[in-house]
């Protein structure tokens, strides 16, 4: 599904990746962890090709292609999702109406039928059920007055509604109360299946107590310092990140502080 | 360009009008005296005031020198021979439309339908011919000329243009009012439409000023709109005029106590604009409206002049003027909200914002307050900015092409403007314009 090689990335000429090798095969869950600072975000931007970040070396593929080479629309009618840690708010443009010009610009690429408004909102009735979306958040302008809970919970209903293949969740956990956090882990566990991939990125193991993860990788400066099972994630809350940091790189910070 | 050069030009344009009025002043011989004074007080002030200069407070962004230098004509042929599809465009289903073209009425283009007892929907050259008792207690009390030039102009000049009187109490449908210039064999045209909108007490009209034109030609309209007590005006103008216009264009709204005008100002067309939105609101409880949307692209200058007097305790005056503006275009804001002492429990919020869509179009946005009452709540605030690039690539990463992206995001800013269209025939073909104009625009339109 996807396969990132020897990555590095900048942002105004400091680099922040510094060679990552990560390979996820369809239907895998793996989740990424660090300290702040230390690039998961940076990952997850570059994946869908947020523009500030220059790829300054290595190779993604993505179902065997260049997804670098791609534009992130492109991406993203390919199958690529990421949920967004921070939801932009888009006045004047309806939550509704921008998902159905955004799922049909993603049908046309995949040589699908337009879908009708009917067709459409009846699909999207089922989707809203999945995150628990109120009726009323539909029909605001995107992400407008949200409060934080509910634009996490929209992102995961975009995700739903597009039903893409690999989806990149930004910690997608932070700032949410453990009610919404379980309506949004219930939420990506049930969009999990063989043929779908997940990355999700998060600062706290708490997140992986609900979407279960088939790796974890902890991220370090740019660099992934130890990939393992989920026991990983617990290892990593009770010992912190200093453990795996090197010594003389005094940028991170243990978790909690 | 020199000062001295643009002086000069200014000179030789101003002579050439005083010469014209002469003519025209034999021509009309017969016209009432009142009529006639009027006409000469103007020109007089238009030949001390001359064409603004870039050395003017109120014109110092906007260079008139292509007003000045160039060279038009007065309309010769018959204002019922414009071609249909010039006309089919801007027209609805109104319950009164009066057509004119190149300033002048065409009773063949217009019609009058059924409309509450008393109404008056006519045109004003029939007026002045006919009974020029009925518009002189109004004519020209409200647009003043002794500081604006092409108000001074338009005044001297004046001929033709609609008049409508809404009597006490009733309610109309919307009326609309389209000036079209066509221009005669390539010859670029001149006219200076002058309406009078005068609605009694209580009364509720609709009206809807559209220009639209063909070629090259200029255009110099005053409005006039006097609002009795308790009077609810909707006022809407949609200027369309071909891109190589010059359109300057006065709105003047004088409102008695509790009457409720609003005024909406869609500015798209010509090569040189400047609308000049005046309101003076001279009773208690009044509550008035002034929006606007401005677009520009290629060389176009448009420019809006708005000037609010509170001159009366307990009103409310609410400004939103929005501009999106791509190519080399430029735009000026102009807001002055003046509170006159002794109008305490002024409520008055002036807002212009604006969208620069490329790096050679400018914006200049100068909002001001002037406040001689100490009681009173105002506010005011301007903004230039481009587009949200976190916003387009939030649009981006979810599939959308990075053209339609931006057209939505455009399309989203100028929205609550256009969504406070309450006339649906002019809110649709403002949105078709959007779509028509904006990259991608199919995609715009099935998403909002």
């Amino acid at each position: 599904m996807l396969e990132i090689r020897n990555l590095h990335a900048s942002v105004e000429g400091n680099e922040i990746l510094k060679g990552i090798d990560l390979t996820i095969q369809a239907g895998e869950v793996h989740a990424i962890m660090g300290p702040n600072g230390s690039g998961k975000s940076t990952l997850a931007r570059v994946l869908a090709g947020q523009d500030a970040y220059e790829v300054t070396g290595g190779q993604v593929l993505y179902e065997g292609k260049d997804l670098l080479d791609m534009d992130p629309e492109e991406r993203a009618r390919e199958g690529v999702f990421m949920a967004f840690q921070y939801p932009v708010e888009i006045p004047g443009v309806g939550n509704t109406y921008f998902l159905k010009a955004a799922l049909n610009a993603v049908r046309k690429h995949r040589g699908l039928p337009e879908m009708d408004a009917l067709e459409f909102l009846k699909m999207v009735r089922g989707k809203m059920k999945l995150v628990q979306m109120e009726e009323s958040l539909l029909n605001r302008p995107v992400n407008e007055g949200f409060s934080g809970g509910e634009k996490k919970r929209n992102e995961i209903f975009h995700m739903a509604v597009l039903e893409p293949s690999l989806c990149i969740l930004d910690e997608t956990d932070s700032g949410l109360d453990i009610d919404a956090l379980r309506v949004v882990s219930d939420g990506v566990n049930a969009l999990r299946s063989q043929n779908r991939s997940f990355l999700v990125i998060t600062h706290y193991q708490r997140l992986l107590n609900y979407i279960v993860p088939d790796r974890v990788h902890v991220l370090v400066d740019g660099r992934i310092v130890r990939s393992g099972g989920k026991e990983l994630a617990f290892e990593l809350e009770e010992k912190g990140y200093s453990w795996l940091e090197v010594a003389r790189e005094p940028a991170a910070q243990p978790v909690g502080a | 360009m020199p000062a001295t050069e643009i002086q000069e030009q200014a000179v030789v344009g101003v002579d050439r009008y005083l010469a014209e009025f002469e003519r025209f002043r034999r021509e009309r011989a017969g016209e009432p005296a009142g009529l006639q004074a009027l006409r000469r007080a103007a020109i007089e002030r238009f030949a001390d005031l001359g064409f603004p200069t870039l050395r003017q407070e109120e014109w110092r962004l906007t260079n008139v020198a292509p007003i000045v230098q160039g060279t038009f004509h007065w309309p010769q042929g018959d204002p019922g021979a414009v071609a249909p599809g010039l006309i089919a465009p801007h027209v609805f289903d109104a319950a009164a439309r009066l057509v004119f073209v190149d300033g002048r009425f065409s009773p063949r283009l217009s019609s009058v339908g059924e409309l509450p007892a008393g109404t008056i929907v006519a045109s004003l050259a029939e007026i002045l011919a006919r009974s020029p008792g009925l518009v002189e207690p109004w004519l020209a009390r409200s647009a003043k000329f002794d500081r604006h030039p092409f108000v001074a102009l338009n005044t001297a000049f004046l001929s033709d243009g609609a008049f409508l009187y809404i009597p006490r109490g009733a309610v109309t449908g919307p009326i609309q009012l389209l000036f079209l210039s066509a221009g005669e064999a390539g010859r670029a045209t001149l006219s200076f439409p002058r309406n009078l909108f005068v609605a009694d007490e209580s009364s509720q009209t609709t009206i809807v000023e559209t220009y639209a034109g063909e070629g090259a030609y200029f255009t110099s309209p005053v409005t006039e709109l006097f609002a009795g007590p308790g009077a609810v005006i909707d006022h809407y103008k949609v200027q369309r005029e071909s891109l190589a216009a010059f359109h300057m264009a006065t709105f003047q709204v004088q409102g008695e106590r509790a009457c409720v005008p609003s005024s909406h100002s869609i500015s798209i067309g010509g090569a040189l604009v400047r609308n000049d939105v005046n309101a003076v609101l001279d009773g208690e409880g009044i509550d008035c409206i002034l929006n606007g949307l401005y677009f520009g692209d290629g060389r176009q200058v448009v420019d809006n002049h708005m000037r609010v007097e509170h001159a009366k305790p307990h009103c409310a005056s609410h400004e939103l003027y929005k501009g999106v503006l791509d190519g080399k275009s430029r735009a000026v804001f102009n807001g002055l909200i003046h509170v006159h002492k002794g109008a305490q429990k002024t409520d008055a919020k002036q807002s212009n914002r604006n969208l620069l869509l490329s790096r050679d179009a400018i914006a200049n946005s100068n909002p001001q307050l002037e406040i001689y009452a100490d009681d009173v709540k105002c506010t005011h605030g301007s903004t230039v900015g481009q587009l949200d690039e976190d916003a387009v690539f939030y649009l981006r990463s979810r599939g959308i092409g990075a053209e339609a992206a931006r057209s939505l995001l455009t399309y989203a800013f100028a929205s609550d403007i256009v969504e406070r269209i309450k006339v649906v025939p002019v809110r649709r073909d403002l949105e078709e314009f959007l779509f028509a104009r904006l990259p991608m625009g199919e995609v715009v339109r099935q998403a909002v």
